[in-house]
């Protein structure tokens, strides 16, 4: 079949090219073929054979990929665009898109087919004709273009609308003169709600018309939101685009901090691994500071979060970029661990990601320290890597580590590599100089490198040397000494020339063996290099000034010498140089002045890393990794002084974004809706502002407006109790009995309202109860969403900033609320906006969670039953991530310790218990619940904690200032204390005005869990994963008293505060009680069983991660069984 | 402008065209009032100055991304040149080689270059350097990680990607790079995509297109591209249907002269091969999901799923692809399968060195290390090396001085080594340098954190495919130092 081709081929060249039909066309042998004339082409694709011109297209893309001109081709190839076979097609196509520049006219001739092609019904073919078209770079169907441009952005098809806003920057580059009617064209594009044309309408954006940053505003929530759904390549653009927007539009969130700069970071980022410490660090520093993050700045860091994920590394880099540029400082950290992932990557992706990560590590250092690991050089490194991982470890280096770095480097001096070892020893000069109390250690160790046998190391150590001598000079002139004896060694011209300037410098500290010195260079000058020989004129001239009995000849040796030298740089500096220092009768009024000008004090240079500053181009850019200023490179601007307007970015009733066009991937039917996206904002705002004083009311005393005005609040997270001290400082038996109706009260009020929230479609969830287990079956994502962004909103990490931002745009509304007063009045006023602020932030917070302070203060008198209780837990209070939702704590009778004997503590008794509760502020807190009790004659004035001396890890929220404590009264307070799930002493003071009392809380082991709900199966699906050293069982005999479930249950559940599984199975004789929790810090699980066998003994295994958990609840279980 | 005109008409009738496009051309619709306008346009432009003057703002225009791309082979030869826009003179690498030579090794030569007009981005992968000229600001990590996609691609579509290869299928290379970039900027780099477009190139169709005369190029429009779910073919059939997940996890670290670890850390990915039916639905649930710590995803899996659940939920691409890549957390402790006990002397004034070195098992779980390779650059004074290898065959390359051993499987009750004396140089001091053990290993049916897949279920087909899992260690960069 072949062969028959081929002899039609040669036929119809007619012997022009026969030679040439050796090779199978469209192989290999085009390639090592070489010939001249296409006339064999030119007939190939005049033939009525597609499969000739098949294989003509083929060679001629072959010829095209060498580079070699094919363009005489043209007339005989532009015929072939109507071709029926669509690779003769494509390939006609690229053709034409690499040769039309070239010849214009003849383009004009494919351009008809195009034309009729963005007619067609099917959109594909509308695209590839319009792709096409807008390629071919012909000035003249600039009109064409642009009609055909406008017409395909309003086209049905959202890949049309796609490919039009690819072309859109094609014809800018063609014509810049277009640019308004495009800028036309990407407004509108800009509002298409689908994920297909976000992306490339971004970046014709950002190519045609970057600084009409105002086309963003009403789009912004759009993109933010279609965001994740878009392709790779798009949220690139994307990103980088909205980095650029947020920076003129938003306040800077470390405006407060920016002062302090390096200062307190640190422990920020000691633990910022976890996102939900991030939250709450945040949430700290909001309220410390009089800074409000707008809502949108929250929802792009809250977007773009997820994509750390990708596996795009350009998507990875952008949204690092953007929350280093971006996001409050307690938030970077978040990206270090992606950008830790990326080094896992490509060689050049290590490179980027490396460059970015030096830059990033001088300004924000705790960042990256517990990544530090992943910086150590492999040896099979490449050496750029190599240096760049130097220059990270370098920056990384503080007190604390110094030590392991240092080690690191010993390690990397021994490298083979010449280039690494030279940087290395730069970077022990580096950190030498910035951390002092390893200096002494460097400079030994650096002078121990001296005795190297290669001379690089050396050189470049004499080098590093000499800079950390300047430093300190006086202490060092030992080393000065031992350096003077390698000038006979040392054959490095820049090392010879260090040495002889540290002597120089430093004279007078070895007077002896400068001018010996001197002599034995005087003796080499004429073989020295260039920098040498300046270096002994400079020697000469130094020792002439202090020195001038003994080395007066030598100087004038040496500048006799240099005198006559090849370089015109050491003539002239001799001829300074003798002016100068040469008392002569022609001298000047300078050489009174030599001694000042060759002896002053020189400043130690400033060992700076080369990524200092660099920060100010944008990370993960092209000019950042250059250095300098990349053609259309756009600043990225500074934070405004002011917010502008945020109403700007408000949308008419914007609908919720249709899914329809969108992807399932990523999120699909897990899509969660902001809400600002399902209303307009404004809409939004006004509507919480009715529903406002309904809470406020059933709050009792503390309305928002008054509270605002009346009290000046000091912001904390338990603000919350506030309200309830007050309320209970009456009678308490009666209050709680009455409260206890309020509570039962509000708690229908809340169900309801929540019912109304979750879509009517099912009223059966009236029951809390049900309610949880509604949500622990809610894997099926078919639930409503409101529902679902209930649940997300109290277990996941945002679901801090979504209450958050609430209570932000409650804020907004508030202010609005009070009036214009507040927004016109000048910046004296701010103080108190904020304390109102905060004020507010903590009445949202009672919103939430209304039911529990109340039954927590009042819980000391009697529990609320339990009903009520589930009721609560209707209202899924942060169930531990992946776990079958958390339940009611089971409540026996509270056993109270004492804290603070009353005597001890001079009238003022405390006692504490566990009220096994959730601690709200922070779900891994236990909740300790503390009673003062004043037994004094004297008011006790603002009892407080302070001092808390904790085991590492484990942390204290302290509950709020008490400011009066009458005598004889009693006050009860909540904190929060995460003790790491270990039974250490938390260890505080306990302050009142005039004295302070040390006291300690120890856990007992069962009050470090939470009861969790799960059915029996998931039980034993679990028990199965803990078995081997997690389980632990003993066998124990049980007394009478014991042997009813009940008793049982209620001894199992007093000793651990752990949740007892709803069937417990009883088989003839033999009962069974399971009981599982989770610990309240780390989550582990917690598995408890009972087995009650007829002859009154019992097995009692524990499941548990934490196998010491585990052995101390086994011997409080087995006290609590065999009481 | 009516020259034009007349050139259009005279051409049209030179070249004879037998298709109604010339006369299509003919009426080829100019209207008047634009001819003008384009007509005077070029006078309120060209003045340079007038130009700057009235329009300082302006950023230069449509510049961005991937400008051109030239493949450049490990002897300096461009042997492909693709442009996207008008065209760069090949002249722009002398710039490339320049860097190429001032660097000691292959991987060197720097990743981004600049030159006074462009600046060009390298990957350098299967010895071939992927060089993209641009010519303005654009994320660089946005052109290397195309450029790898490009390289993928290709692996995909000939087996290898290999300069002979690429060469062979030049035309398909051409079509490729034309459907991934418009402009310069990716347009469609999903393999699924690509393969519906143009067909990747086998032996079996290479004959039947030589004698039906029918092409590579797919018959259908890319569909895909307008599918919810991008990364998956509509229409897909199998009679076997079979999903295979493969869980590799590497072990790197840094083991310290005495034996201790320095840094260890489990990378893991999961590599599935998915072939099924219709549009299917899986979910991939793991016993122990805690122990991922870092993960990235391939584009199907859905997000929040995983966030809430910690479940795998995703519609899977049809063939092979990185369903997850992850990390497991610092906090679990890293098992170190292998040990190495090393006795690397050189004794100061004798050109002898010894050279000792026993592998053992470690932690392995029972389970047999195979496939141990291990290899160490010696120091530069060692001429040659005398060894004897107690299993296995060993390698010394006097030039590069690398040294290898392919240990094979190790027995625990016979442990290999490899043992003898190199020669160094006469009168050379004895190195300083100590060479760095490298190790390479497999294990097999174990992922050394103990990462287990609990179950995967397949919703939204009826059929029942087949499931498997197979697990596997392998060391990534495990480096013991001397």
């Amino acid at each position: 079949m072949q062969v028959m081709q081929r002899q039609a081929v040669v036929m119809s060249a007619t012997g022009a090219g026969e030679a040439d039909f050796g090779h199978e066309p469209a192989s290999g042998g085009v390639f090592s073929s070489d010939y001249k004339r296409h006339d064999d082409l030119k007939e190939m694709l005049d033939s009525n054979k597609e499969s000739l011109k098949l294989d003509a297209m083929r060679r001629i893309v072959a010829m095209m990929a060498r580079g070699k001109n094919a363009s005489d081709l043209f007339p005989a190839v532009v015929k072939n665009v109507v071709s029926k076979n669509l690779e003769v097609k494509k390939l006609v196509y690229v053709y034409l898109v690499r040769y039309a520049e070239e010849q214009q006219d003849l383009a004009l001739l494919s351009i008809s087919t195009f034309q009729r092609g963005l007619k067609d019904p099917n959109q594909l073919i509308r695209a590839s004709a319009l792709r096409v078209l807008s390629s071919v770079r012909v000035t003249i169907i600039v009109p064409i273009m642009l009609l055909a441009i406008k017409e395909a952005s309003s086209d049905m098809s959202p890949y049309v609308r796609k490919t039009a806003a690819h072309a859109i920057p094609k014809l800018y580059s063609l014509d810049p003169d277009q640019k308004d009617a495009l800028i036309e064209v990407i407004e509108k594009l800009l509002t298409d709600k689908t994920t297909l044309v976000a992306g490339s309408v971004v970046m014709a954006f950002e190519e045609v018309c970057p600084e009409r940053i105002e086309l963003i505003h009403k789009n912004y929530r759009k993109l933010c939101n279609l965001l994740v759904d878009v392709e790779e390549w798009g949220q690139v653009v994307i990103i980088n685009m909205l980095t650029r927007y947020a920076r003129t539009q938003f306040l800077n969130p470390n405006i407060s901090e920016s002062v302090l700069e390096e200062g307190g970071e640190k422990a920020f980022y000691g633990s910022d691994t976890e996102d939900e410490d991030d939250d709450v660090d945040d949430d700290d520093n909001s309220e410390r500071r009089p800074y409000l993050m707008d809502p949108d700045h929250r929802l792009l860091l809250r977007n773009t979060k997820p994509l750390l994920q990708s596996r795009n590394t350009a998507v990875v880099m952008a949204v690092a970029q953007l929350y280093f540029h971006l996001a409050p400082k307690a938030e970077v950290g978040v990206i270090a661990k992606a950008l830790v992932r990326l080094l896992r990557s490509h060689s050049e992706v290590q490179y980027v990601v490396l460059q970015n990560v030096a830059t990033m590590s001088i300004k924000r250092r705790g960042m990256f320290e517990p990544y530090l690991k992943n910086f150590y050089i492999r040896s099979t490194d490449p050496t750029q890597i190599k240096l760049l991982k130097l220059e990270v470890l370098t920056n990384l280096a503080s007190e604390t580590n110094i030590s392991i770095i240092l080690r690191e480097f010993q390690t990397y001096i021994k490298s083979v590599d010449r280039d690494s070892v030279a940087a290395t020893i730069q970077a022990i000069g580096r950190c030498a100089s910035s951390i002092g109390q390893v200096r002494d250690t460097c400079l030994t160790g650096l002078v121990l490198l001296l005795s190297n046998r290669d001379d690089l190391v050396v050189a470049e150590s004499v080098v590093v040397i000499k800079k950390l001598l300047q430093i300190q000079p006086d202490k060092h002139s030992d080393i000065i000494k031992h350096m003077a004896k390698l000038i006979d060694t040392i054959q490095v011209p820049m090392a010879r020339a260090s040495i002889l300037w540290l002597i120089g410098e430093y004279c007078e500290h070895v007077p002896q063996i400068a001018p010996d010195v001197l002599r034995k260079m005087a003796k080499s000058f004429t073989c020295e290099d260039d920098i040498v020989k300046l270096q002994i004129i400079n020697l000469a001239a130094k020792l002439y000034l202090t020195n001038s009995k003994q080395t007066k000849l030598l100087t004038q040796y040496v500048l006799n010498l240099a005198k006559y030298d090849q370089s015109y740089d050491i003539r002239d500096r001799a001829r300074f140089i003798r002016q100068l220092i040469v008392p002569n009768s022609k001298s000047g009024a300078l050489s009174k002045y030599a001694k000042k000008l060759f002896l002053a004090l020189k400043p130690a240079p400033a060992l700076q890393s080369q990524y200092t500053d660099r920060d100010h181009f944008q990370l993960g850019s092209l000019s950042h990794l250059v250095n300098s200023k990349a053609e259309g490179y756009l600043e990225l601007p500074d934070w405004p002084d002011a917010a502008p307007d945020p109403s700007v970015r408000n949308v008419e009733l914007e609908e919720v974004i249709s899914t329809s066009e969108g992807r399932i991937g990523l999120l699909g039917d897990w899509r969660e809706v902001p809400e600002w996206t399902k209303r307009g904002g404004r809409e939004k705002k006004t509507e919480k502002k009715v529903e406002k004083p309904f809470y406020s009311d059933s709050d009792g005393d503390s309305g928002p407006t008054e509270s605002a005005d009346s009290e000046p609040a000091s912001g904390s997270g338990l603000e919350n109790y506030s309200g309830m001290d007050s309320e209970s400082e009456s009678d308490e038996s009666e209050e709680s009995e009455s409260e206890e109706e309020e509570d039962k009260k509000k708690k229908n009020e809340i169900n309801e309202r929540k019912r109304d929230k979750e879509t009517e479609s099912d009223p059966s969830i009236a029951e809390g109860k049900r309610g949880t287990r509604k949500s622990t079956e809610r894997k099926n994502a078919s639930e409503s969403e409101s529902e679902e962004e209930e649940e997300s909103e109290s277990e996941s990490s945002e679901s801090e900033s979504v209450s958050e931002q609430e209570s932000e745009s409650d804020t907004q509304t508030k202010r609005k609320k009070t009036g214009a007063s507040c927004t016109s009045r000048p910046p004296a006023e701010k103080p108190r906006t904020v304390s109102r602020e905060t004020e507010m932030r903590a009445l949202l917070d009672l919103d939430d969670f209304v039911s529990t302070p109340p039954s927590q203060v009042t819980l000391i008198s009697k529990a609320p039953p339990r009903s009520l209780v589930s009721d609560l837990e209707g209202l899924s209070l942060t169930p531990p991530p992946l776990t079958p939702a958390a339940v009611c704590p089971a409540f026996g009778s509270l056993r109270t310790y004492e804290l603070l004997h009353r005597i001890r503590g001079e009238g003022l008794g405390a006692e504490y218990c566990f009220s096994r509760q959730p601690f709200i502020p922070d779900p891994h807190m236990v909740s300790v619940q503390i009673q003062l009790t004043n037994s004094s004659d004297s008011e006790a004035k603002s009892i407080h904690i302070q001092e808390p001396k904790l085991q590492s890890g484990m942390r204290i929220r302290e509950f709020r200032e008490i400011d009066v404590l009458p005598p004889g009264e009693m006050v009860t307070v909540v904190m929060g204390i995460d003790f790491c799930d270990s039974t250490q002493a938390a260890n505080f003071q306990l302050s009142t005005q005039t004295r302070n009392f040390s006291v300690s809380i120890v856990p007992p082991v069962g009050e470090l869990m939470t009861p969790i709900f799960m059915s029996e199966n998931e039980f034993k699906k679990e028990q199965g994963k803990l078995m081997g050293m997690n389980e632990i069982w003993k066998r124990l005999t049980v007394g009478a008293e014991c042997r009813r479930e009940l008793a049982l249950v209620q001894r199992v559940t007093s000793a651990a505060n752990l949740g007892q599984l709803p069937c417990g199975t009883k088989k003839e004789s033999v009962l069974v009680a399971r009981f599982a929790g989770r610990t309240v810090s780390s989550g582990s699980l917690v598995l408890v069983s009972v087995v009650l066998q007829d002859d009154s003994t019992a097995q009692l295994t524990i499941n548990c991660e934490r196998m010491v958990i585990g052995n101390m609840l086994v011997k409080d279980v087995l006290q609590a069984l065999s009481q | 402008m009516t020259t034009i005109g007349c050139n259009c008409r005279l051409i049209a009738a030179s070249v004879q065209t037998t298709e109604k496009e010339a006369t299509a051309l003919l009426v080829f619709p100019l209207k008047e009032e634009k001819r003008e306008k384009n007509i005077t346009e070029p006078s309120t432009v060209s003045p340079g100055y007038s130009e700057d003057c009235l329009t300082p703002l302006r950023v230069k225009p449509g510049v961005r991304m991937i400008h051109s791309l030239f493949l450049v082979n490990s002897s300096g030869d461009i042997f492909l040149e693709k442009h996207w826009k008008s065209v760069v003179s090949r002249s722009v690498c002398d710039y490339f080689f320049e860097a190429q030579e001032r660097a000691s090794e292959p991987e060197n030569v720097p990743p981004v270059i600049p030159t006074p007009h462009h600046y060009l981005i390298s990957v350098l992968r299967h010895r071939i350097y992927f060089v993209a000229v641009i010519q303005s600001e654009v994320p660089p990590l946005f052109v290397i990680e195309f450029l790898h996609r490009v390289v993928d691609t290709f692996q995909d579509y000939f087996g290898v990607c290999t300069e002979a290869a690429i060469k062979d299928n030049v035309v398909v290379v051409y079509e490729l790079l034309e459907e991934m970039l418009d402009n310069g900027f990716p347009l469609a780099t999903e393999s699924n995509i690509l393969k519906e477009l143009i067909k990747p190139p086998t032996i079996l169709r290479t004959v039947v297109n030589t004698i039906t005369g029918s092409t590579n190029v797919g018959e259908q429009l890319p569909t895909g591209q307008l599918s919810v779910v991008p990364w998956r073919r509509t229409g897909v059939k199998y009679t076997n249907n079979e999903a295979y997940f493969d869980v590799v996890e590497e072990i790197d670290a840094i083991i310290d002269k005495s034996g201790s670890t320095i840094t260890a850390e489990i990378q893991g990915v999961i590599d599935a091969c998915v072939k099924l039916t219709g549009m299917p639905d899986l979910t991939l649930s793991f016993m122990n999901p805690r122990l991922l710590d870092d993960v990235s995803f391939h584009p199907c899996v859905r997000f929040k799923r995983w966030e809430a659940e910690r479940i795998l939920s995703f519609i899977p691409p049809d063939g092979n692809f990185r369903l997850l890549s992850y990390h497991v957390s610092s906090q679990n402790l890293v098992a170190i399968p292998v040990y190495v006990k090393h006795n690397i002397s050189f004794r100061e004034g004798s050109s002898q060195g010894r050279f000792e070195l026993t592998l053992g098992p470690k932690q392995t779980m029972g389970k047999a290390v195979e496939a141990v390779l291990v290899s160490s650059q010696l120091p530069r004074g060692v001429l040659n090396a005398n060894f004897s290898a107690s299993q296995g065959t060993y390698t010394f390359d006097p030039v590069t001085k690398m040294l290898s051993w392919d240990v094979g499987k190790i027995n625990p009750q016979k442990l290999p080594s490899l043992k003898g004396s190199m020669s160094l140089q006469a009168g050379a001091s004895k190195p300083d340098e100590n060479p760095t053990i490298n190790i390479q290993l497999k294990i097999q049916q174990m992922a050394i954190s103990g990462l287990k897949v609990n179950r995967l279920d397949m919703y939204g087909e009826k059929y029942k495919p087949f499931k498997g899992i197979k697990y596997m260690t392998k060391a990534g960069k495990f480096q013991v130092r001397t």
